[in-house]
């Protein structure tokens, strides 16, 4: 298993060719209160870049766009019926869609957490 | 994660499409021109304050979060610092009868110390700010907006008569203390003010200090409006939050609760085009005013009054949980744009997205079942009165 972190503040939890994907605690933080989470349908073909998911906070509206690759496996239902998982657990059960990765050679050049962490610190 | 949409009136900059403050990007590059600071700048960094350009000033958005804050409002008392706005004295002979020529209120039946909301007007009848004023004796105390204020100076500059006085109160600094829980707190440390009806204002003492108090307030409930010299504001604001019932709130829950309240925020829901009847605003014109006319864009209002204005501000309850925000469009049943959003967000005290716009008047009714579009997608919403939560105000008697 690897993690990834992307400059849009996403995270990326591969394992094997399954990439979970969701936001940074400090994205959530820096959003505040989220109210509203859009996740993409099962089987919906996301490539790099393109938007995949909304979060909505009380003062601003995001859109999620997939990191990598890939057709979405799932998507975590638990946070559109509970957007405040994504507060209180970003980067655990506040996961908002999996993928099965096209290419993990788009993975290359990506944050590790430790790169990640100081980063954000720079901000 | 990437922010496409930055609307939400809170924050000037988010609604004119540029970083959020609270951007991950750290909203680099957005601090063109220098800000200043407020009196109260450090205090609100020690308590945790998450800082953000607006209105020409670092201004607190919030401290522990929005809907925290926003429940502990209507739930207790909250304190706001809203130093940003411009404090005005108007002196010189005859004020109200000057004033009545940049705005519809009749200055000169004002009450003394009874704050007057009311409109400076362009000559088109437009809206340059809205306001309170405040008959001290045979002179005024306004407060405007702080987005506004260096305008508002000029505009006022420009149009009064030459031997009256504009006094920038730059050295005053402004809390609001909002809530239910607001009138028990206030009375321990500056008694007498209880005794206040709602809009009804009067001069205090405090450890040596004149405060100026209004009962009067920007949630809905019932509080107060504080005028402090900035010297003493922050042990005001010390002995004020050391109160068990009172957390510091931030702009963010200002706007949710003004929102809920359906009270409007000036550059979003009014500007120079709209008008005070469109905006739905016709108490602040009274009967003599109606009946003499004598202020700027007069001849457009006074019509507006008697057959209606073409648009008309409406409070909207939106369908499903997402916000709906400033700038999306207001359908009709087939799809015919007839308005836009000017505020909208998610209310935590209804726990549902709530908005307020302009439509065709023939579409203003409660109940109007109307669509809206953002972002290229479809909401459904109806045409709700408001205020959306019902008002608080602590009223002795009749009150204007």
């Amino acid at each position: 298993m690897s993690l990834y972190f992307t400059k849009e503040h996403e995270w990326i939890r591969v394992e094997g060719d399954t990439a979970t994907i969701g936001i940074s605690d400090h994205a959530q933080e820096q959003l505040g209160d989220i109210v509203f989470a859009e996740v993409p349908e099962t089987g919906r073909k996301l490539s790099k870049g393109q938007e995949a998911a909304v979060v909505e906070s009380v003062k601003a509206a995001s859109d999620v766009y997939a990191p990598v690759s890939g057709e979405v496996v799932e998507g975590n239902s638990k946070v559109a019926d509970d957007p405040s998982l994504v507060n209180s657990d970003a980067e655990g059960e506040g996961w908002f869609f999996k993928l099965k990765l096209d290419n993990p050679g788009e993975l290359d050049g990506l944050m590790d957490e430790s790169a990640y962490r100081e980063w954000v610190k720079s901000l | 994660m990437s922010r496409e949409v930055h609307n939400g009136p809170t924050d000037e900059t988010q609604a004119r499409g540029t970083p959020y403050s609270g951007d991950p990007e750290g909203g680099a590059g957005t601090h063109e021109v220098p800000l200043d600071k407020l009196p109260l700048d450090s205090w609100h960094r020690a308590r945790g304050a998450r800082m953000v350009p607006f209105a020409g000033y670092e201004m607190p958005v919030q401290y522990e979060g929005i809907i925290a804050e926003h429940l502990w409002t209507r739930e207790n008392a909250g304190l706001f610092d809203v130093s940003h706005m411009g404090q005005l004295f108007i002196h010189g002979p005859e004020v109200d009868s000057a004033l009545e020529r940049l705005m519809p209120a009749d200055f000169r039946a004002a009450a003394d110390m009874k704050p007057k909301y009311s409109l400076l007007l362009d000559d088109d009848g437009g809206i340059i700010d809205d306001l309170m004023a405040t008959r001290r004796g045979s002179d005024f105390y306004v407060v405007v907006n702080g987005a506004t204020k260096h305008g508002d100076i000029a505009v006022m500059e420009q149009k009064l008569p030459g031997d009256v006085v504009i006094d920038h109160m730059r050295e005053q600094a402004l809390l609001a203390l909002q809530g239910p829980r607001a009138a028990d707190v206030l009375e321990t440390i500056v008694p007498g003010v209880a005794d206040l009806g709602f809009m009804q204002a009067a001069p205090f003492r405090w450890n040596g200090q004149s405060l100026w108090i209004s009962r009067s307030g920007y949630t809905g409930e019932d509080g107060f409006e504080i005028s402090v010299p900035a010297s003493a504001a922050p042990a005001l604001a010390d002995a004020i939050a050391a109160h068990e019932l009172v957390k510091p709130i931030g702009l963010g829950a200002r706007d949710s609760l003004r929102l809920e309240a359906g009270l409007p925020l000036y550059g979003h829901d009014l500007d120079t085009g709209t008008t005070p009847v469109m905006a739905d605003l016709n108490f602040a014109i009274n009967k003599r005013r109606r009946s003499e006319g004598g202020f700027p864009g007069d001849i457009r209002i006074l019509a507006e009054l008697q057959n209606g204005a073409p648009q008309k501000r409406v409070g909207l309850e939106v369908d499903g949980r997402q916000p709906v925000r400033e700038g999306a469009l207001i359908l009709d049943s087939e799809g015919n744009e007839i308005g836009k959003i000017t505020s909208g967000g998610f209310s935590p005290s209804l726990q549902r997205p709530i908005a307020m716009g302009y439509v065709a008047t023939g579409f203003a009714g409660p109940g109007t079942a109307l669509k809206l579009e953002q972002r290229g997608k479809l909401f459904d919403a109806k045409v709700a009165p408001m205020p959306f939560v019902p008002h608080r105000y602590h009223r002795k008697g009749a009150s204007a």
